[in-house]
């Protein structure tokens, strides 16, 4: 117990949260790569996995085994050691934003002042950690995968960045909990309806999914950015898609559906992150609903919508709401 | 400048008709047979491997050994042999082989048969590892029968 009692307590908390959001990211990959196959089928009327466990439920694990127990195929001329980099670099920023995203009062790390912005950061390392696989693989499709994702997510950030510009003229403030206090009397997505659907719309562009998943677009590009890449190295870019969906989930959950907020529960400083893991998983299934239900854009489309829909748009919106709160 | 906003408001409208779609599809049972355990039945137009007919009184088969199959089958893949046996009033097959790799299933042998001795199995899903397990000894238990209980239907 001594020696128990010369590490400072801080030092517990930091690995007590690191394994906690690392358990977290992978148990998230998991049950979403379940769901997203179960409803896959169900929405084409399927039962989806059915083999492995009681209706399948083993089938992540299983594959997760499967994929660690692959070879690392490694094509030749690949650029050294950025085409290693380069998932590892998908896979570490995702334990970030966890430190700021407020689950509930008392469950969150730190309460930054630009929370938001910091969020939005740590998101688009995505973006580098796609056009480094994509540049660094030696491969065609890969590269104009890389080159998509770079040009889509150029564009789908602006609005979103917007967006949450308009959140933060409401507010007068960018912290998580801020904005969640914000929106006592009333959620955000009544008062900034536009701003929502714009910003929900920018978080599937963010992601790559379907029906913007245009730089890995399978009919197209074979596997676009991660054509190259096999095994864990492949998973890794699959669970940082899944974690970096959960993440824009949790951030258009705290702007604009009132985060923690809920029916009152007892413990409410803890238990209320019911309501919000309610929240996030609701608009997950949103958006697993969209990639089921819409074709691919084209790309041309695809920068069509976002810089002559989006853009403007959230201009305007921006602009309303301005001058909306120097009136009122 | 009508044409933006008229885009804008004809795509919404079909994004959500899209929605509406697949979450009616989302409630809707599932339409898939989980194969290998599930099987559904098979149609009554099913052409399987032949077989013979048994009598229902007897439980003998019907055939009578004339051996019109075995002369108008077209790939000649029908052997039938037969003799009268001390007692019996007819004359039954003793070997009634069809070699199934050469069936064209053309049905001609049942239709020529004079008593309506031989049909169609429903039996589906066959497959072999050597040529010889499909040389079918159709007077003895054939692959598949037994497993589907499949009873024959005089095609009436």
């Amino acid at each position: 117990m001594d020696i128990l009692s010369n590490i400072p307590p801080h030092l517990f908390r930091m690995i007590i949260a690191v394994a906690v959001v690392l358990g977290f990211v992978f148990a998230n990959a998991t049950v979403m790569g379940y769901l997203e196959r179960k409803l896959a089928g169900r929405f084409q009327r399927r039962l989806g996995p059915m083999e492995v466990g009681w209706h399948g439920i083993l089938q992540m694990p299983v594959d997760g085994i499967k994929l660690i127990a692959k070879q690392l195929i490694v094509p030749d001329n690949v650029a050294g050691i950025l085409f290693y980099v380069a998932p590892l670099i998908a896979m570490s920023p995702v334990a970030l934003p966890f430190l700021v995203i407020p689950f509930a009062p008392g469950l969150q790390v730190i309460d930054l002042d630009v929370g938001a912005i910091f969020v939005l950061t740590m998101i688009s390392f995505n973006t580098v950690a796609v056009f480094l696989a994509g540049w660094s693989s030696n491969n065609n499709y890969a590269m104009i995968g890389a080159m998509r994702a770079v040009a889509q997510n150029i564009a789908y950030e602006i609005p979103i960045l917007l967006s949450v510009l308009a959140i933060g003229l409401m507010t007068n403030t960018f912290s998580m909990k801020g904005i969640i206090e914000a929106q006592k009397s009333i959620w955000f997505i009544i008062v900034q309806p536009a701003a929502f659907i714009m910003m929900f719309i920018c978080s599937i562009a963010e992601t790559n999914r379907a029906p913007f998943d245009l730089p890995e677009a399978e009919s197209e590009l074979t596997a676009g950015f991660h054509t190259e890449y096999s095994g864990i190295a492949f998973s890794l870019f699959m669970i940082a898609e899944y974690t970096y969906m959960f993440v824009n989930c949790c951030l258009v959950a705290t702007l604009f559906l009132g985060g923690w907020k809920g029916i009152p529960l007892p413990f409410g400083d803890y238990s209320s992150c019911i309501w919000f893991f309610a929240k996030v998983y609701f608009l997950m299934f949103v958006i697993v609903w969209c990639r089921w239900t819409f074709p691919r854009v084209r790309f041309d489309q695809l920068m069509n919508f976002a810089w002559k829909y989006l853009i403007p748009f959230s201009l305007v919106n921006l602009l309303i709401t301005a001058i909306l709160v120097k009136l009122l | 400048m009508k044409k933006y906003f008229s885009d804008l408001v004809t795509g919404a409208k079909s994004l959500v008709a899209g929605f509406i779609v697949t979450f009616k599809a989302l409630l809707s049972p599932v339409v898939t047979v989980q194969y290998p355990r599930e099987k559904l039945p098979v149609g009554k137009g099913y052409r399987g491997h032949p077989i013979l007919i048994l009598e229902d009184d007897t439980g003998r088969p019907k055939c009578i050994a004339c051996g019109s199959c075995m002369r108008l089958c077209p790939s000649q893949c029908i052997t039938v042999q037969g003799e009268k046996k001390e007692g019996d009033k007819r004359k039954y097959p003793t070997v009634f082989q069809v070699d199934f790799t050469r069936c064209s299933l053309c049905g001609t042998c049942s239709e020529v048969c004079p008593v309506a001795a031989l049909e169609y199995s429903d039996v589906y899903g066959l497959a072999g590892f050597t040529r010889e397990e499909f040389q079918y000894d159709l007077l003895a238990d054939l692959p598949g029968l037994v497993e589907t209980g499949f009873k024959p239907v005089s095609a009436d």
